[in-house]
């Protein structure tokens, strides 16, 4: 089949029908374009969303539960081995807080190549004291610079920076704390443990994440001033913090770690399942509202396509009459389809990264997430791919009907109605 | 003797179904020679026109046998017969049918495209030789709707004479022509038999027209009286 004359005799036919031709193209424009833009704007938003959540939980955090054991010793009896045990009134037990064997745990967890960085950190509940007032919180001693590399924390440290945490007794208190009790950098705050010990830190900065909750609650010091604070030794550790390369597979690596280390595992998926939710759903309505406006273009060109065939019967007829067999027709009239989705899709592309650059250039300043600035947009060349191949299958489907009639519309009948 | 025999017909019959069962044909046998310039005439619906349609391969439901060039046409492919209208058989009908969105040149050409037998640019020299015969070549890049009806119809004989057919097939070819743009084609027509030897198959009503060809096939209820 000669491809070069049927696109010929498709774009002649188009050029005939121009203004038609570009409402058709501009009616896929707009729809693709629309689609981007606001494919780009929800994913941009569940990135921020799915952001605020991550960069404060790891995908994997090891730690010691208080829960009741699991072997109770009537297990243990040969004699009611074979029977069901009711036992009532267990009460938990505190194995402590303490990850045993922590330094051993977090060396071989920074060798597994799954592993993008291991953050050991201790959490202790404290009050902090101003004057005879005591406010109930929590401490945490990070290990800086791998916190830094895991959760980003400087993005939310609004006075101050994160590395003077470096330096002896100094701490990071959260901004409804530091509002609540009047003070700023510099300043020296009284921290009194649980068990009564006391200590004065240096506020070397203040953190906002932008939840109150949190901010109201929430300070940071090093390691080892929080071991000291609590009065344990430098192998104290609370918590382990992982992040993976691949973080789907958290669930399954929290599995295999709390087999393996004999710990209590938690993957970010279980620790934070409502956003996962709220991440589906909005991407769900940003497709079907594109998938629509697709489909109301694909009707356009098909209207669009069946008026000309009703036009160039006659055109239809001499072509078949001189040599053009249905298929050749049938051909010409998907090329011109795939002509306009093709025109249209590219040009939508273009104007959906410039609707995106548009919403990306908005200002969007909310307390609640200090770094950002504008309206996030994510430009993944995914949307661009799936936009194109939704634009050329809805014509082709659109440009098929009138294209299958064309092919069998009979010579002689329009011939011999003349 | 065999093979001066274009087209042939064997036991030819039509039938219409609407609005009645109503034989239009019966029982057709035609021979058309090499060389010869044949015209059908006959009263209105007596099934000339029908007939032409037939032997075009255009319109393939019908009984009985066609043979183009000893070669059986009957009961082939859409894409064969296309094939064969295409390289075989060329058209000129009673309102031009030029195709509006190309320019004369390009329409004389389009034939020739599609068999892709020869090149573009020799199939341009060889659309403008013909324009240039039929006393057109100065109209070549003017688009159809700035011609005259003679002009036109002019433009569509070149078209059908584009891939050097075995056969042209005219349907009323100056029914919607004056005087003088009558005997302006007749006089083409002629010229092709005359000097290049073409064959030539015409449905006319016009009787001037037809006395004036080598051959008058004469038509009445459906079948071939003379």
């Amino acid at each position: 089949m000669n491809f070069k004359l049927i696109l010929n005799i498709a774009f002649h036919l188009l050029q005939a029908r121009l203004k038609q031709t570009i409402v058709a193209a501009v009616g896929v424009t707009f729809s693709i374009a629309m689609f981007i833009a606001l494919v780009s704007f929800m994913n941009g938003l569940n990135d921020l969303l799915d952001g605020l959540m991550l960069n404060r939980t790891p995908h994997v955090r090891l730690y010691n539960e208080i829960k009741p054991s699991e072997n109770q010793p009537i297990f243990l009896s040969e004699e009611f081995k074979n029977s069901t045990n009711f036992i009532r009134s267990i009460k938990p037990k505190d194995i402590g807080k303490s990850i045993y064997n922590s330094k051993t745990i977090i060396s071989v967890l920074k060798k597994d190549t799954r592993v993008i960085d291991v953050a050991p950190k201790v959490t202790s509940p404290v009050f902090f004291n101003s004057g005879t007032i005591e406010i109930s919180g929590v401490i945490n001693g990070i290990d800086v610079l791998s916190e830094e590399k895991l959760f980003k924390i400087s993005d939310y440290i609004v006075d101050g920076t994160v590395t003077d945490l470096l330096q002896n007794n100094s701490i990071i208190i959260g901004k409804g704390l530091s509002d609540k009790m009047l003070l700023s950098r510099g300043d020296i705050i009284k921290i009194t443990t649980s068990k009564g010990k006391l200590a004065s830190l240096k506020i070397v900065g203040i953190s906002e994440i932008g939840i109150a909750e949190i901010d109201n609650v929430m300070s940071y010091t090093s390691l080892a001033t929080a071991q000291k604070i609590v009065g344990e030794a430098t192998n104290y550790i609370t918590d382990i913090q992982i992040n993976l390369y691949d973080m789907t597979t958290a669930p399954a690596v929290a599995n295999e770690f709390r087999n393996t280390f004999n710990l209590d595992a938690i993957d970010y998926q279980t620790a934070n399942s409502q956003f996962e939710t709220g991440s589906t759903v909005r991407s769900i309505i940003s497709y079907a509202v594109g998938v629509v406006l697709l489909i109301v273009a694909g009707f356009g060109i098909y209207n669009i396509l069946n008026m000309m065939i009703y036009e160039k019967m006659d055109s239809i007829a001499i072509l078949k009459a001189t040599g053009f067999s249905g298929n050749d027709v049938q051909w010409i009239f998907i090329s011109l389809s795939i002509i306009i989705g093709l025109a249209g899709g590219l040009f939508g592309l273009l104007f959906g990264y410039i609707f995106s650059s548009i919403i990306d250039s908005i200002p969007f300043e909310t307390a609640s997430l200090p770094t950002v600035k504008t309206y996030p947009i994510n430009y993944n060349p995914l949307y661009y791919g799936i936009g194109i191949t939704f634009a050329l299958f809805t014509t082709t489907i659109a440009g098929l009907f009138p294209a299958l009639k064309a092919s069998k519309i009979d010579p002689v009948e329009i011939i011999r109605g003349k | 003797m065999e093979n001066n025999v274009i087209l042939e017909t064997k036991g030819l019959s039509k039938y219409f179904y609407d609005p009645v069962k109503f034989q239009v044909l019966k029982e057709i046998e035609m021979r058309i020679n090499y060389g010869e310039f044949v015209s059908i005439v006959g009263k209105s619906g007596c099934g000339k026109s029908t007939l032409l349609y037939l032997l075009s391969t255009m319109d393939t439901a019908y009984d009985g046998q066609i043979y183009i060039h000893n070669e059986l046409v009957t009961g082939k492919t859409d894409r064969e017969l296309a094939l064969i209208r295409n390289e075989k058989i060329g058209f000129v009908f009673q309102f031009h049918y030029l195709l509006a969105e190309y320019n004369v040149l390009k329409n004389v050409m389009l034939p020739g495209m599609k068999l892709g037998k020869y090149s573009d640019q020799e199939l341009e020299n060889r659309a403008m030789k013909h324009l240039k015969t039929l006393d057109m070549e100065d109209q070549a890049l003017k688009m159809p709707n700035q011609l005259s009806g003679g002009q036109k119809q002019r433009v569509a004989i070149a078209r059908a004479l584009i891939n050097d057919p075995l056969i042209i097939m005219g349907d009323e070819p100056t029914g919607n022509l004056d005087k003088k743009n009558s005997d302006l084609v007749f006089d083409i027509f002629n010229r092709l038999t005359q000097e290049e030897n073409q064959t030539l198959l015409v449905v006319t009503h016009d009787t001037d027209f037809a006395n004036r060809t080598s051959r008058i096939i004469t038509m009445e209820d459906g079948k071939i009286i003379s």
